[in-house]
C-alpha cells in the first residue's frame, strides 16, 4: 500500500515538475543557420523585398491602419487572433527586439517574453528562410520603418488554446524540420521558385491541407500532401500539385503572370489570393514569378499535356442552340455569357475562363457563392493596374437561382463538381468583410 | 473670400478623354497634378454595370449619362437677328457629365482626318483656286500636318485599343482597308470588329457599284486587350449599348478603360470630383494663369486652386465658355471678323437613306456603336469642289448600332406614331430595315461662332455662352449630293421601301432632335495671335502657361467623327509640354 502510494506520489510530483518544466522552463531558440559577421548589412532594399514576399503587411497592418502597426483579426477555428503591432515602437512594437529575438519569432514562434506565438503566425514555412534574409528583414523593420505607438487588442482565446504553453506540444509536430532553406537541386530558377514558396511566401500555410493537430501537412516537396490543396477563409486553397491542377495545366509564363497581376489567360486572383497579389507577389521581380511557377511546374517532374474534356463542346452547343435551356443554363445566358461566353473560356487576364477553374469546381462552395453574390475586383498592379471589377448579383439571383447557376457552373464545360444547393446559399448573403 | 488649396504645378479642368491623356504624360514627369471634375466619379463597376446600364429609358431617354442644363447650359440662335434661348431640354448634341467624359458614352467611332483636311485652305487653292471658297467661308490651314500628328494618331489608337482594317500602311494600300485614307505607320492595335448583316449587305451593294468598302474603325475591342499602359479591354459581345451608355464589360474604350486606374497609381497625381470651375485666374501683367477658381460642390464655396500650369480639357462648349469668362483670347465679333476666341463653331452635316425590306431579317438584338462598313469613295478628298458647286464631303458607314424599342424602331414614312396602325407596322417592320448614313463636313463660316450671352445667367451668375449658328447652303450642297449618289446605291439594293432624310435648301438649325455631339471650334489653333485662340501646340497665345485641349482646336471640323484628331492633339500637345515648355515656360511659337 505505502509502495503503491509512494510509486503514485513520485509519479504526481515527477509529473507535475514535468508539467511545470513544460510550462515554466524556457524553450531553447534555434540558432542563426549561417554564421554571418556581426558588422554584415544587407543590401539597400533587400529586406523591403524579403517583406514582400514574406506578405508581412497582409497580417500585421489593420484595414486602414498604419503600415505593420497590427490589430487586424485573423479568425482561426480556435477563435480571433490578433495581429502585433511590428513597427519599431519600443513600447507597443518590436523595437526592443535583438535579431537573435527576432528571429526566434519568425523561425521557432518564439516572442522576446519566451511566450509562444500562435502558428497563425507563419513560422512553420519562415524557418526555411536564409540567415541573410531574416537579417534583412530585422534591419527593415528597424531602420525603415516608422515606429507606430498602437497598442493592439490581445488576443484572448477560450480555454484551452489561451494556455500559450500548449503550442509547445504543437511546435515538436509542427517544427519537424530543420531551420534553413531545402537542399538546392542546383536548378537556379527551380532552387529560388522552392526557396519562396516554401520559405518567405509561406504558400503551404493555406494551399496545404492541415492535419489533425492542425498543423500544415507538408512544407517540402517530399512531403506526400504539401500544396495538395487547404482552406482559407471558406474560400478553397486550389492544390498547387497534381493533375489537373493549374500548375500543371498553365504554362509558366502563364501561372508567372497570374502571380505578378493577379490575371492570365485562364483565371483572376480573387479572395484571400487577390490580396496576396495586391500586397506581396506584385511587388517581386518578374525572375522571381517565373522561379516560383517554374518550381510549382516542375516539383513532381515535369508534367504531361492535360487532356481536353470532350464535354467543353457538348455544354456550348447546347448554350448556343438555346432550346429547352434549364435553369442554370438560362441564367447563366442571361448573367454570365456576356463576358464568360458560351464556351466559359472568358477572355484573356479580363474575363476568368469558368472550364476548369478551380474557384468554380471547388469542394468549398464559399468562393464560388462569394463571387456570384458580391462580384469580385482585382487588386492594382504595376503591370495591370485596372481594378477589374465583377458585379454582384445578390440584389438579382434567389437562392433557388444561385443554387442553380452554380450547379451548372460546376457541372458544365467538363467540370465535375456536386451540386449546390439553395439552403447552401444563405450562409454567403451577407457580404463577407 | 474663396477657401485656397495648397499649389500645385499644373492643374487639369475636366477628367476626360484629353484630362486624362494629359494628367498621365505630365505625371510621368513628376509633376503634382490635381484634376477637377465637374461631375461626379464613375467606374464601370458599380456606375455602368450590368444590367442596371441596359436601360434605354432612363440613359438614353432620360439622358442620365449627361450634362444637366440646370447645372451648364448654352442659348442658342440661328443666326444674329434672334434672341438666342436657353438650351433646357437636350436634344441636337449631349455633352456628358462625370469623370470619364463624353469618353464615357460615345458610340466608340475613331477616325483620323484626311491629310487634305488638315490644309485644306491651300488644298483648295492648289486644286480650284482660293476664289471658289465663298466670302463668308472661314476655312483654313490646321498649324500642324498629317505628317507631324501620324505618330500621336497611332499613339492614341494604341492607348484606346482601336479595332479596324489599314488601308494605308506607309503609303502601301492594302486590300480591305479605306484606300482614302491618310498613310498609317502600322495596322489598328486590334483587327476589324465582325459586321451584322446590314453592314454586309451594304459592302457587298457598295463594292458592286466600283466603290471601295470597308470595315468601321471603332474603339471597341474585337479581342482581349491590353496597352501601353497594362490597361485592358475585353472582347466585344455586341449587346448594342453604347451610344448614351456606358460599357459594362469593358469592351468600349473610354478613359476608364484606358486610362484611369493608372492614372490614380502616381502619388503626383489626384484629382477631385464635383468641382466646377468657374474661371482661369489672370496674373496681374495679364501674360499668364495663377490658377483656377472652382465651386466646390460638396462644401458649396468657391476655392482657388493655384497652379503653374492651367489644362483646359472639358468639352469644346465649356472650354470656349471658360475662355470667354476668363478673357483668354479676344473675343470674336462676328460683324468685324475680328477676334479669336469663340470663332469657326462648327458642327457636322449629316443625312441617311433607310431600307425596308420585307424577307431580310437583320437582327436588331446585335450591335454596336461602331459596327458595320463604311465608304469614303464620296470624302473630302474624293471630290471635285470646282465642278460640284460646294466644299466638303462624306463617309457612308451602314451597320445598326443597336435595336432598343424606343428610339430604334425605324418604319416607313406615313406610318401612325401610335395606336394599331403603328403596332401592325411594328409587327411587320422591326427587324426587317436597314440604313445608310453620309456623315458629312461642315465648313466654318463668318457666321457660325460662339460668345456671352447678354441676358441668361447659370446659377454662379456667370453669363452662360451663346452659340449663333445655322446650316450653310454649301453644306446643303454638299448633303443633297451624298444624296443623289446614295439613293441609287440604296435602289440597287432592292428594297421594298426606301425613304431618305437629308437637308434641303433653306434648312434651318433645329436644337431639338438629335444630330451629333461633334460640336467644335471656337479656340481654334492658329499660326497666328490673329486668326485663332491657341498655336499649333493647344498653347493659347496669350496666355503661354494655358493649354486648350480638344474638338474646340479644330479650323474647322472634319468630315469624320472626332475623336481621334482629339486623341491626336492631345498626345501632340502633351509631347510639346513634356520636351519643350518646363524646362523653359514660354510662348513656344
Amino acid at each position: 500500500m505505502n509502495t503503491i502510494l509512494r510509486v503514485i506520489g513520485g509519479a504526481a510530483v515527477l509529473g507535475a515538475a514535468g508539467l511545470a518544466a513544460f510550462v515554466f522552463v524556457p524553450v531553447q531558440r534555434t540558432v542563426a543557420v549561417t554564421d554571418l559577421p556581426a558588422d554584415w548589412k544587407a543590401p539597400e532594399g533587400a529586406g523591403e523585398y524579403v517583406m514582400y514576399a514574406g506578405d508581412c503587411m497582409a497580417c500585421h497592418t489593420a484595414e486602414g491602419g498604419e503600415p505593420f502597426a497590427g490589430g487586424r483579426a485573423i479568425h482561426s477555428p480556435m477563435g480571433t487572433i490578433w495581429s502585433t503591432n511590428i513597427t519599431p515602437d519600443p513600447e507597443t512594437g518590436i523595437g526592443g527586439y535583438t535579431l537573435d529575438e527576432f528571429r526566434a519569432a519568425m523561425i521557432d514562434g518564439i516572442r522576446a517574453d519566451g511566450a509562444h506565438l500562435y502558428p497563425a503566425m507563419p513560422y512553420e514555412n519562415y524557418r526555411l528562410m536564409t540567415e541573410e534574409d531574416i537579417r534583412a528583414l530585422y534591419q527593415y523593420f528597424m531602420e525603415d520603418v516608422a515606429p507606430v505607438n498602437n497598442a493592439v487588442e490581445a488576443t484572448a482565446l477560450s480555454f484551452p488554446f489561451n494556455m500559450r504553453f500548449g503550442i509547445r506540444a504543437w511546435n515538436w509536430l509542427a517544427l519537424a524540420h530543420e531551420a534553413g532553406p531545402s537542399a538546392a537541386t542546383g536548378d537556379a530558377a527551380f532552387d529560388r521558385g522552392a526557396y519562396l514558396v516554401q520559405g518567405a511566401g509561406h504558400c503551404a500555410a493555406c494551399h496545404s491541407p492541415r492535419t489533425t493537430f492542425m498543423a500544415q501537412d507538408g512544407l517540402t516537396e517530399s512531403d506526400e500532401n504539401y500544396l495538395t490543396g487547404g482552406e482559407v477563409a471558406g474560400w478553397h486553397a486550389p492544390a498547387l500539385r497534381g493533375e489537373g491542377s493549374a500548375p500543371h495545366v498553365w504554362a509558366v509564363e502563364e501561372m508567372a503572370a497570374y502571380l505578378s497581376t493577379g490575371r492570365n489567360a485562364h483565371s483572376a486572383a480573387n479572395g484571400e489570393m487577390g490580396l496576396v497579389v495586391r500586397d506581396s507577389l506584385q511587388h517581386l521581380t518578374d525572375e522571381d514569378n517565373l522561379a516560383i511557377a517554374t518550381y510549382l511546374k516542375a516539383m513532381d517532374g515535369e508534367p504531361g499535356t492535360p487532356t481536353v474534356a470532350e464535354a467543353a463542346t457538348t455544354t456550348e452547343t447546347m448554350l448556343t442552340e438555346a432550346t429547352d435551356l434549364d435553369l442554370g443554363a438560362r441564367l447563366y445566358m442571361d448573367n454570365c455569357s456576356a463576358c464568360h461566353f458560351v464556351d466559359g473560356k472568358g477572355a484573356a487576364e479580363i474575363f476568368p475562363e469558368l472550364a476548369n477553374n478551380s474557384i468554380v469546381t471547388a469542394p468549398q462552395i464559399g468562393g464560388l457563392a462569394n463571387v456570384i453574390l458580391h462580384g469580385a475586383e482585382l487588386p492594382s498592379t504595376e503591370h495591370r493596374p485596372m481594378k477589374l471589377k465583377m458585379q454582384g448579383y445578390a440584389d438579382r439571383l434567389s437562392d433557388d437561382e444561385v443554387a442553380a447557376l452554380m450547379t451548372f457552373l460546376r457541372q458544365a464545360w467538363g467540370n465535375d463538381a456536386p451540386p449546390v444547393a439553395a439552403s447552401e446559399i444563405g450562409a454567403f448573403r451577407a457580404p463577407a468583410h | 473670400m474663396a477657401r485656397q488649396e495648397a499649389k500645385k504645378d499644373v492643374v487639369i479642368v475636366g477628367l476626360g478623354w484629353t484630362g486624362a491623356i494629359m494628367g498621365i504624360e505630365l505625371a510621368q514627369e513628376g509633376l503634382e497634378i490635381v484634376a477637377l471634375e465637374r461631375g461626379h466619379d464613375q467606374n464601370t463597376v458599380p456606375n455602368f454595370q450590368y444590367p442596371n446600364m441596359i436601360d434605354e429609358l432612363k440613359y438614353g431617354v432620360r439622358l442620365k449619362m449627361m450634362q444637366k442644363p440646370s447645372q451648364q447650359t448654352v442659348t442658342v440662335r440661328r443666326n444674329e437677328g434672334e434672341t438666342a434661348l436657353p438650351y433646357r431640354s437636350l436634344g441636337s448634341f449631349l455633352p456628358g457629365n462625370g469623370v470619364g467624359g463624353a469618353g464615357t458614352h460615345w458610340n466608340g467611332l475613331n477616325w483620323r482626318p484626311q491629310a487634305e483636311e488638315m490644309r485644306l485652305r491651300s488644298y483648295i487653292a492648289e486644286n480650284w483656286g482660293e476664289q471658289i471658297i465663298p466670302e463668308d467661308m472661314t476655312i483654313g490651314d490646321y498649324p500642324v500636318t498629317y505628317d507631324e500628328l501620324e505618330p500621336f494618331f497611332a499613339r492614341f489608337e494604341r492607348v484606346a485599343g482601336i479595332s479596324g482594317t489599314a488601308g494605308n500602311i506607309k503609303g502601301e494600300l492594302r486590300e480591305g482597308g479605306n484606300p482614302f485614307e491618310g498613310w498609317r505607320s502600322e495596322d489598328y492595335p486590334m483587327p476589324a470588329m465582325p459586321s451584322t448583316w446590314d453592314g454586309v449587305k451594304f459592302a457587298e451593294a457598295a463594292k458592286a457599284a466600283g466603290y471601295h468598302p470597308f470595315p468601321s474603325p471603332g474603339g471597341i475591342a474585337s479581342r482581349a486587350y491590353v496597352n501601353e499602359y497594362g490597361m485592358q479591354m475585353g472582347p466585344c459581345n455586341h449587346c448594342g449599348f453604347c451610344e448614351r451608355y456606358g460599357c459594362f464589360q469593358y469592351s468600349k474604350s473610354s478613359p476608364q478603360t484606358a486610362i484611369l486606374d493608372r492614372l490614380k497609381q502616381y502619388p503626383n497625381f489626384s484629382y477631385r470630383t464635383e468641382s466646377e470651375v468657374l474661371r482661369v485666374e489672370m496674373a496681374a501683367d495679364g501674360k499668364t494663369a495663377t490658377g483656377v477658381t472652382y465651386f466646390d460642390e460638396k462644401a458649396g464655396e468657391e476655392v482657388f486652386q493655384p497652379a503653374d500650369i492651367v489644362i483646359l480639357a472639358t468639352y469644346q462648349l465649356n472650354n470656349v465658355h471658360l475662355m470667354l469668362l476668363s478673357g483668354i483670347g479676344q473675343p470674336y465679333d462676328a460683324r468685324t471678323g475680328e477676334g479669336v476666341t469663340g470663332k469657326n463653331y462648327g458642327y457636322q452635316m449629316n443625312g441617311g437613306v433607310t431600307m425596308f425590306f420585307k424577307d431580310e431579317h437583320f437582327n436588331p438584338f446585335i450591335g454596336t456603336g461602331a459596327n458595320g462598313f463604311c465608304i469614303d469613295d464620296f470624302g473630302m478628298n474624293n471630290i471635285d469642289y470646282g465642278a460640284e458647286g460646294f466644299i466638303g464631303g462624306a463617309y457612308w458607314r451602314s451597320g445598326q448600332t443597336n435595336g432598343q424599342p424606343i428610339r430604334s424602331m425605324p418604319l416607313p414614312s406615313g406610318t401612325p406614331t401610335w395606336g394599331a396602325g403603328w403596332k401592325r407596322a411594328v409587327g411587320e417592320w422591326y427587324g426587317h430595315a436597314m440604313s445608310i448614313g453620309a456623315h458629312g463636313s461642315c465648313m466654318s463660316y463668318a457666321t457660325n461662332h460662339l460668345d456671352l450671352d447678354p441676358t441668361y445667367t447659370d446659377r454662379h451668375g456667370r453669363p452662360l455662352m451663346r452659340m449663333t449658328f445655322n446650316w450653310n447652303a454649301n453644306d446643303i450642297r454638299q448633303t443633297q449630293f451624298m444624296k443623289s449618289k446614295m439613293e441609287p446605291l440604296a435602289q440597287s439594293m432592292n428594297p421594298d421601301l426606301m425613304q431618305s432624310s437629308f437637308k434641303k435648301e433653306g434648312a434651318q438649325y433645329d436644337v431639338r432632335p438629335y444630330q451629333t455631339t461633334h460640336n467644335t471650334g471656337g479656340h481654334i489653333m492658329s499660326a497666328t495671335p490673329d486668326t485663332g485662340a491657341v498655336n499649333r501646340y493647344s498653347q493659347a497665345w496669350d496666355k503661354h502657361n494655358v493649354f486648350a485641349l480638344g474638338a474646340g482646336n479644330f479650323v474647322q471640323n472634319t468630315q469624320y467623327n472626332p475623336t481621334g484628331l482629339v486623341g491626336g492633339l492631345a498626345y501632340w500637345t502633351a509631347h510639346a509640354i513634356r520636351t519643350q515648355y518646363l524646362s523653359n515656360p514660354r510662348p513656344l511659337v
